[in-house]
């Protein structure tokens, strides 16, 4: 038995192998759904009681003093629709700074793949989201839209979504450890985002130059598409590609970047 | 080899004015941060074979767990590398990673798995843990409901069914009572029968002298010393006790300093016989110390000296053994009594040397400082010491 000698490249995003980061992301995020949904007996109801009440809240407010019920078909579930992806990227991004620090124990006392950190915070909003999109599909189904074969183009939607959280949430769980009020920053950047995305209000009805500027965001082509494949295919999709597109692939990049340079250095950060 | 290190160091940068918002470098553009350089580990080298138990010893501070640290992949070097065969499974601190919220079930896998093991493998063991911690009525309890000495024992039960091939142990011994020291014995024991290597920081030089084969000293970030722990513990006991600026002079008879005796305990007690730290003023000194002869003492001279803290020497005295008796090697030597105690308070430290006979020099244990200790109460008169004195003043007539 005289396994050969390997050096120990010290920590790393995927210290240890991406087999054992793999098993370990899988089984924090099952632990966490399970605490979630099983430890409280209205566990699931709770996580769906934010989006649907913000949904509430939100529906009055523009239709009933705004009169987007009248100009967008289908506002109703449109909107109920953007709020709970919207709110997967909120709340996967918003969990995932603090996420390291909070983690200081195993980070500074295990040999632990940093990235799984934030990871296992996306794949636990993933599994709420894919709850809550149950219950979405419910709505949109009594509110008349007639399924479509364009709905199985959403898992694409989604992917796309999801990787764009995950870079979010890796640059924002990176930076943390040496800036602390980076979870401030980006609680207030989060709230204008969900403003910047087309989540209220398709991106039509906003004109001239703000409108141009509004569909560079990476995340307006995703609600666009969303819209159009799933609730209103009359809907004129996104206006912008190329500059979302590459923005979207500029942050992915830069996340692994800031991550990569990052992971070797947070449990002395902390 | 199992592990092989090659001129390992790590710098920490510590700046001396912390700079960690955004707002503190948006308001400060161009503060420069001026960091403060600590040499934690410079240039260490060592190797441990298959099979081996290597003890790390060192001060607070000398670096010891900062080169855990990096062998376990938690820091990163600076420069040098380090070579490892095999699974390596790091035990930092008994229950790392155990998430109060989930059940024990739960925790063993996810521990497992973070010690390196499949997560197939993890599940297949759980029995094994659960059994070998005797919990297994309690598997699915959530941690939050264990007691404090349940959880240790399954933190314990994990790391021993992980199975590395490399274990690497941080002071995890200091945290039980004396019976869970033992298990852990048992099982460390039961580890070097099987072949398996151990590397162990510690600070009992009692561990280090019986179950490791070799030990490394660390003295300030330098590796001080490879080699036998008995001589390994010395020198940490020259480290630990020595006066902060002895050099080292030759040794007359040209031995080695301190080998030849070691201290085993020092302390000092109250009249009730209690052991203290410090002492009242005018309070007796309860002085207690053992040592051992490593070698034969033929007619071996113990001296004590009271120093203060500028290190003036305030009193000494010399005994030896009644009859001049000598001491066999191995054998354990008591000096004990009281001291009467004229010190006015502040702080002093007890010094004690052992001369092989009575021939100037010929020392056996080099003066070494084994206690450090404070006289307290308030202050009467000036000096090292008070004294009885019968003197009058009168105006001369």
């Amino acid at each position: 038995m005289s396994a050969p000698l390997v050096e120990i490249r010290g920590p790393s995003a995927l210290g240890g192998g991406w087999r054992r980061a793999a098993d370990l992301l899988y089984l924090m995020a099952v632990s966490e759904f399970r605490r979630s949904y099983l430890g409280t007996a209205l566990g699931y109801l709770w996580s769906l009681a934010r989006p649907l009440l913000l949904f509430a809240v939100l529906l009055v407010v523009f239709t009933q003093a705004f009169d987007l019920g009248e100009r967008v078909e289908q506002y109703p579930v449109l909107l109920l629709f953007n709020i709970v992806l919207f709110g997967f990227f909120q709340e996967a991004t918003v969990l995932a700074v603090g996420s390291i620090v909070a983690s200081e124990p195993i980070v500074r006392r295990t040999q632990f793949p940093r990235l799984v950190i934030p990871l296992s915070v996306v794949l636990t909003a993933l599994f709420n989201l894919g709850v809550n999109l149950v219950v979405v599909f419910g709505f949109i189904l009594v509110a008349g839209v007639d399924p479509r074969w364009t709905w199985l183009l959403l898992p694409l939607i989604l992917v796309a979504l999801v990787v764009f959280t995950t870079a979010v949430s890796m640059i924002v769980s990176a930076l943390n450890p040496r800036f602390r009020d980076t979870g401030i920053i980006w609680s207030v950047a989060v709230t204008a985002l969900f403003y910047a995305t087309p989540v209220l209000y398709p991106i039509e009805l906003v004109p001239g130059t703000v409108g141009d500027l509004l569909a560079l965001n990476p995340l307006a082509p995703l609600f666009e598409l969303a819209r159009k494949w799933v609730i209103d295919p009359a809907a004129p999709g996104p206006t912008a590609l190329l500059v979302p597109a590459l923005l979207f692939v500029a942050i992915c990049v830069l996340a692994v970047w800031i991550f990569r340079r990052e992971a070797p250095r947070i449990a002395e950060e902390l | 080899m199992v592990i092989e290190a090659r001129g390992v160091a790590k710098t920490f940068r510590i700046p001396t004015h912390r700079v960690d918002s955004f707002k503190e470098r948006a308001t400060h553009p161009f503060r420069r941060i001026d960091y403060r350089e600590q040499h934690a580990l410079r240039d260490v080298s060592f190797d441990v074979h298959q099979g081996e138990f290597l003890g790390i010893v060192g001060r607070n501070g000398s670096g010891k767990s900062t080169l855990l640290k990096i062998m376990s992949s938690i820091y990163s070097a600076d420069r040098g590398r380090i070579r490892v065969a095999g699974r390596l499974a790091p035990f930092i601190e008994l229950g790392v990673g155990f998430n109060a919220e989930m059940t024990s079930r739960d925790n063993v896998v996810l521990n497992g798995v973070m010690m390196g093991l499949g997560r197939r493998e993890a599940q297949r063991r759980l029995d094994a843990v659960l059994d070998f911690a005797g919990l297994r009525e309690f598997a699915d309890l959530k941690l939050k409901n264990y007691s404090s000495g349940m959880m240790v024992r399954l933190a314990f039960a994990v790391m021993v069914e992980a199975d590395a091939d490399i274990m690497l142990v941080d002071e995890v011994l200091a945290v039980g009572d004396a019976e869970f020291a033992q298990k852990c014995m048992d099982v460390f024991q039961a580890r070097r029968r099987a072949g398996r290597t151990l590397v162990l920081v510690t600070h009992d030089m009692a561990t280090v002298e019986s179950m490791c084969d070799r030990a490394l000293l660390l003295e300030a970030g330098d590796l001080a010393y490879v080699g036998d722990p008995q001589e390994t513990a010395l020198r940490y006991y020259r480290v630990n006790f020595a006066r902060e600026h002895a050099s080292p002079e030759p040794s007359p008879t040209g031995g080695v300093w301190d080998v030849n005796v070691r201290p085993v305990d020092a302390w000092l007690e109250n009249a009730a016989g209690e052991r203290v730290e410090n002492v009242e003023q005018g309070e007796p000194i309860g002085l207690r110390i053992v040592v051992e002869a490593r070698h034969e003492l033929a007619a071996p001279v113990f001296g004590i000296h009271f120093v203060d803290a500028q290190g003036n020497i305030v009193f000494g005295f010399n005994r030896s053994l009644a009859d001049g008796e000598g001491v066999a090697s191995g054998g354990r030597v008591r000096i004990g009594g009281t001291v009467e105690n004229r010190l006015l308070p502040g702080r002093y430290f007890v010094e004690c040397y052992v001369a092989r006979s009575r021939e100037q020099g010929d020392y056996a244990m080099h003066r070494l400082r084994l206690l450090d200790f404070v006289v307290y109460g308030t202050p009467k008169g000036k000096g090292l010491v008070s004294v009885d004195a019968d003197i009058e003043a009168e105006v001369e007539r």
